[in-house]
């Protein structure tokens, strides 16, 4: 079955769910404003930049695309106060869909700023990156919030395609090309997989909508193609969020991409990726999801944190710790559906706090050509720069798991949720796997604090803006680990709403229910 | 002063942090820095004088409880309250970090700022360990001692310092995530992290599948504690730990970090699970005999004076954990004493070793001899800390020991010989040390040149040596607020326990 005809069957069926009114209306629009607003941002972008010069493009283009990230918060804001479903059911604004659109968003806002400088130490262009991250955003965006399969691929194809050109703008280096070749012909292959498993739960359920399909799943009768359609789409997502076994691509193109390009790839889409599979798994109620997600989790948990023991380079030892974190938050989907929702959201968003604020101390760290990336170039930097080593050693506390960080928090949720839905077994395999984890974090913060610094390593004054995306990343991290009760309470509502939603598939009253 | 109660805890508990944040705002002029940490910390042992002064003694409950929902879901709250066991080693700690600021005046010359604002936050996590009544609270201050201790050792040790503090974190860690698993599970089956209403959900039976699940609990606890205590076999971060640290991290490490371990045994490991506690004491008490008595033993033969009190500490702390298992109110008793005592004498040690390191630059107890001659003052410190920590009576760690002896006399007569021998063995190696280090003749040239205390260091030990001296001979002062608080909380449930079982 290709695309085509899946989309020829579909047609009717959309249309007819839209007998109401042919012609979207003014909330429909509203609903996918942050979407607009990314784009018309991206594309000024792309229309400004052939009339500036090299050299003075990167503040002007970095200053519009920021404005843009923060006109999408705004317009997320916005389109907040218009919840529902438009275009004939293929988008949804509910507390789930808000949510990431704020997180990705954000991270979106963080990796620029913390490019300011990169750009212009790398001497990479500005236009194609700036105006790359924000279609990328909106793509992460529109995973979030379509509840349609072929819309959430078209999505996740948007997204995709950004980060796999972003991972080779280091046009100079080989091993930026390797990243972004390998990291295109592998992505490809896996989202053929996810469509793969459309198909397949077309054929199984005769819809795409994610509403429909839980309506067919949850009415007990599950045909066989519905557990190969789960396994399909479960190893497209499974590549995006980099669990094992679909994660040996990870530490080469974290390797080669540039750093902030890989401080965004490794929460943005990743965060996306986990939404997409939240509705997958526990919205649309796949079939033989658990033990699945058992074995992903345990094997990426333990594969990421003994591949990051012997690591030397910081982007692959960060590489392999984000294959050990994607498994903890698989961890929350081997759960009940709605701690293990609530634990999942909360978690997506503590990691993105805090490994890209990480990523952004590296990016600055690098400096010219990424010469300075390796573990012994940190040696002595608690001596040299203080707050930068200070701020770096509060990601690494909170990738590690210690209070008063949001990475506890994060950690902590997904244990009590596993625990509550009586997952020993996977408890067990984490506890173990994060004191093994401690180690080698460890291992980074004696390298500053403990080793005498080394000579040749130029440390630079760290600019404003990178400065202030730490300074961002830093007040989340802190946020999240001191108070975590909003944005849990927030996670928990909508994760309830999500899943008690589904349990009566909706009739298609989107388009006639205007905003307030 | 009774308006104060609520809040004094967190005072107490906060008032080093706080201290410390402040540091960060004062000018790099080490002196200032220094005399600014030294009388924060000074506020905070006044401060927390008040806690055993109004303490009721009587009732052995929790006192100046303070109860607030820090986030609501999951219920966690901010809960503090101490009783009989909890505050001493509140003031102990308090007692014992400003002789640290002291003892660390002149030997901490680089990145002192640093020092000064990481030995105050582990004071407030000390403290704070102590004061939790809340699980997640009291594990959020335990995995807090852990990174300000670790650096303290790797960035101002000595030549292994990376490797020592890297052992000790990973073995606190590892141990800790089991306990933060045994606590999540009674989370998920409570609803609560409240220390006493989990309590009362064991002990009316109401919580669902404790029966088979709480071996494991204990277990979980019990390898988070018995790492911090260290028991044999989980102690060889400690002497690594201990050798490499400055100064102020050993007197902090021996008299209050191994203290976390066995308050833990006996507030939580003991306190909520009860019968698990019971069935599993022989084979822990063999484990606290054998701590006693290796520990001594390879004591004996350290060259290394900071290793020796190191192991010193090993056999010291089983005797805590001795006492604790023998659940009979005279080892109960006892163990708290100890837990003080070997605070007082162990810390004023490490200071000693400390004051001569600062002169010699050297731990090897072999380039020492005859120091009586050139440094009687110190020769006379030492002495008595020396004779405090051996258990001669009139001095604190007689009491306590005395008092675990004869709990273990009653719970095993051959545990208590056993145990016993341990005595005999602390005599041997620390009057051998001092034998060695001060009397006969001036072995070193060197050493005829070492000048004699001086005002400072003076000031920094004479605490130590009338504490020493003041609990040896008043040992109800403390005795009177512990009694009672060990008789109904690990001694009550076991009767009522036992009655049931009888009654059946």
């Amino acid at each position: 079955m290709t695309i085509t005809t899946t989309i020829a069957h579909l047609l009717p069926a959309l249309l007819a769910q839209a007998q109401t009114s042919i012609l979207p209306q003014g909330a429909d629009y509203m609903r996918i404003l942050p979407e607009l607003v990314l784009s018309i941002f991206g594309m000024l972008i792309m229309v400004v930049d052939p009339l500036l010069d090299e050299d003075s493009s990167h503040n002007t283009l970095g200053t519009i695309a920021l404005i843009g990230t923060l006109a999408g918060l705004a317009s997320t804001f916005w389109m907040a106060q218009y919840p529902g479903t438009a275009f004939w059911n293929m988008v949804r604004v509910e507390g789930f869909s808000i949510f990431f659109h704020y997180l990705v968003v954000a991270i979106a806002a963080v990796a620029i700023l913390s490019s300011f400088e990169y750009l212009r130490v790398q001497r990479i262009r500005a236009g194609e990156y700036y105006g790359l991250i924000l279609f990328g955003t909106v793509g992460m965006c529109l995973m979030s919030s379509a509840i349609e399969l072929v819309l959430i691929f078209i999505a996740l194809e948007i997204s995709s395609i950004s980060t796999y050109v972003l991972a080779g703008l280091r046009r100079r280096e080989a091993s930026s090309s390797e990243s972004s070749l390998k990291y295109f012909l592998l992505g490809s292959f896996a989202t053929a997989f996810f469509l793969y498993g459309v198909a397949l739960m077309f054929g199984a359920t005769g819809s795409t909508n994610i509403d429909a399909i839980s309506g067919v799943l949850r009415s007990g009768n599950v045909p066989v193609l519905a557990y190969v359609a789960t396994a399909l789409m479960f190893v497209g997502l499974g590549f995006k969020v980099a669990s094992a076994p679909f994660h040996v691509w990870t530490p080469d193109v974290y390797e080669g991409a540039p750093a902030p390009v890989v401080g965004l790839m490794s929460t943005g889409p990743k965060a996306a990726a986990f939404a997409v599979l939240l509705r997958v798994m526990f919205e649309a109620n796949a079939p033989g999801r658990f033990w699945l997600i058992w074995v992903s989790a345990a094997l990426s948990m333990t594969l990421g944190n003994v591949g990051a023991l012997v690591q030397d380079n910081v982007k692959r030892l960060l590489a392999y710790s984000s294959i050990a974190h994607a498994g903890y938050l698989l961890v929350a989907f081997a759960a009940q559906p709605e701690l293990g929702t609530s634990a999942a959201m909360f978690y997506t968003a503590a990691y993105a706090a805090m490994n890209i604020g990480a990523f952004a101390v590296v990016s600055h760290f690098a400096n010219a050509g990424e010469k300075y990336v390796t573990l012994e170039d940190y040696a002595g930097l608690g001596r040299r720069s203080p707050m930068l080593a200070a701020t770096f050693t509060f990601f690494l506390m909170s990738l590690i798991g210690i209070p008063i960080t949001g990475g506890f928090f994060a950690k902590f949720y997904v244990l009590s949720a596993a625990l509550k839905s009586n997952l020993v077994g996977l408890t067990i395999i984490l506890v173990l796997n994060s004191a093994l984890g401690a180690y080698y974090y460890l291992r980074i913060i004696v390298m500053m604090y403990m080793r005498e610094p080394r000579g040749e390593v130029p440390v630079t004054r760290v600019p404003a803006a990178v400065a202030l995306a730490i300074a961002v990343c830093v007040l989340a991290t802190l946020y999240l680990g001191v108070v975590p009760g909003p944005v849990l309470d927030y996670s928990a509502q909508s994760a309830h709403q999500l899943l008690s939603d589904t349990a009566a598939p909706r009739v298609a009253t989107a388009s006639t229910a205007a905003g307030p | 002063m009774e308006s104060l109660s609520p809040f004094i805890l967190s005072l107490v508990t906060f008032i080093p942090a706080g201290g410390g944040l402040l540091i960060l705002l004062i000018p790099r002029r080490d002196r200032d820095i220094k005399l600014f940490a030294f009388v924060i910390s000074i506020l905070a042992f006044v401060a927390s004088l008040h806690l055993p002064v109004h303490l009721h003694r009587e009732a052995g409950l929790f006192k100046y409880e303070i109860d607030r929902v820090w986030i609501a879901s999951p219920n966690i709250h901010y809960h503090m309250g101490i009783d009989g066991i909890s505050v001493w080693l509140v003031v102990l700690t308090t007692f014992l970090t400003p002789l640290c600021v002291l003892i660390s005046w002149t030997s901490i010359h680089e990145r002192v700022k640093e020092f000064f604002i990481l030995l105050l936050i582990l004071e407030t996590a000390l403290i704070g360990v102590f004061t939790s009544l809340d699980l997640f609270l009291f594990y959020f201050f335990w995995e807090a001692t852990l990174i300000p201790m670790a650096l303290l050792i790797g960035m101002y040790g000595h030549g292994r310092r990376v490797y020592a503090a890297v052992k000790y974190f990973l073995f606190t860690m590892i141990g800790s995530m089991f306990m933060l698993a045994a606590i999540l599970w009674l989370y998920a089956k409570t609803g609560s992290f409240d220390f006493v209403v989990i309590q009362n959900a064991i002990r009316s039976g109401s919580v669902p599948g404790f029966e088979t699940a709480s071996l494991w609990l204990f277990l979980g606890f019990f390898i988070a504690f018995a790492v911090k205590v260290p028991l044999f076999p989980l102690h060889t971060w400690l002497p690594d730990a201990h050798v490499e640290a400055p100064t102020a991290g050993s007197v902090l490490l021996a008299g209050v970090l191994l203290k976390m371990g066995t308050y833990g045994l006996l507030r939580f490991d003991v306190g909520l699970f009860p019968d698990q506690a019971r069935r599993n004491a022989p084979w822990i008490m063999v484990l606290a005999l054998i701590g006693i008595i290796y520990g001594a033993l390879v004591s004996l033969v350290q060259p290394n004076m900071k290793k020796l009190i190191a192991y010193s500490s090993v056999s010291h702390l089983g005797f805590v954990v001795l006492g604790i298992f023998s659940f009979t109110a005279a080892g109960l008793n006892g163990a708290v004493f100890v837990m003080l005592a070997h605070g007082v004498a162990t810390g004023g040690l490490f200071m000693l070793a400390g004051i001569l390191y600062e002169r010699r630059h050297t731990y090897e107890i072999a380039e020492f001899g005859g120091l009586a001659t050139p440094m009687p003052k110190y020769a006379t410190f030492f002495l008595v800390t020396v004779l405090a920590s051996v258990g001669l009576p009139l001095l604190n760690g007689f009491i306590g020991e005395f008092l675990v002896l004869s709990g273990a006399f009653q719970a095993r007569p051959i545990y208590g010989i056993l145990a016993a021998t341990g005595v005999i063995w602390s005599a041997c190696y620390l009057l051998w040390m001092y034998q060695r280090v001060f009397f006969g003749k001036v072995t070193h040239e060197v050493n005829n040149a070492l000048p004699d205390l001086n005002l400072r260091e003076k000031v920094a030990l004479s605490p130590i040596a009338v504490a020493a001296l003041v609990m040896g001979v008043a040992p109800l002062v403390w005795l009177s607020a512990i009694d009672p608080a060990v008789q109904r909380y690990a001694l009550a449930p076991f009767t009522q326990l036992a009655s049931k079982m009888v009654g059946q």
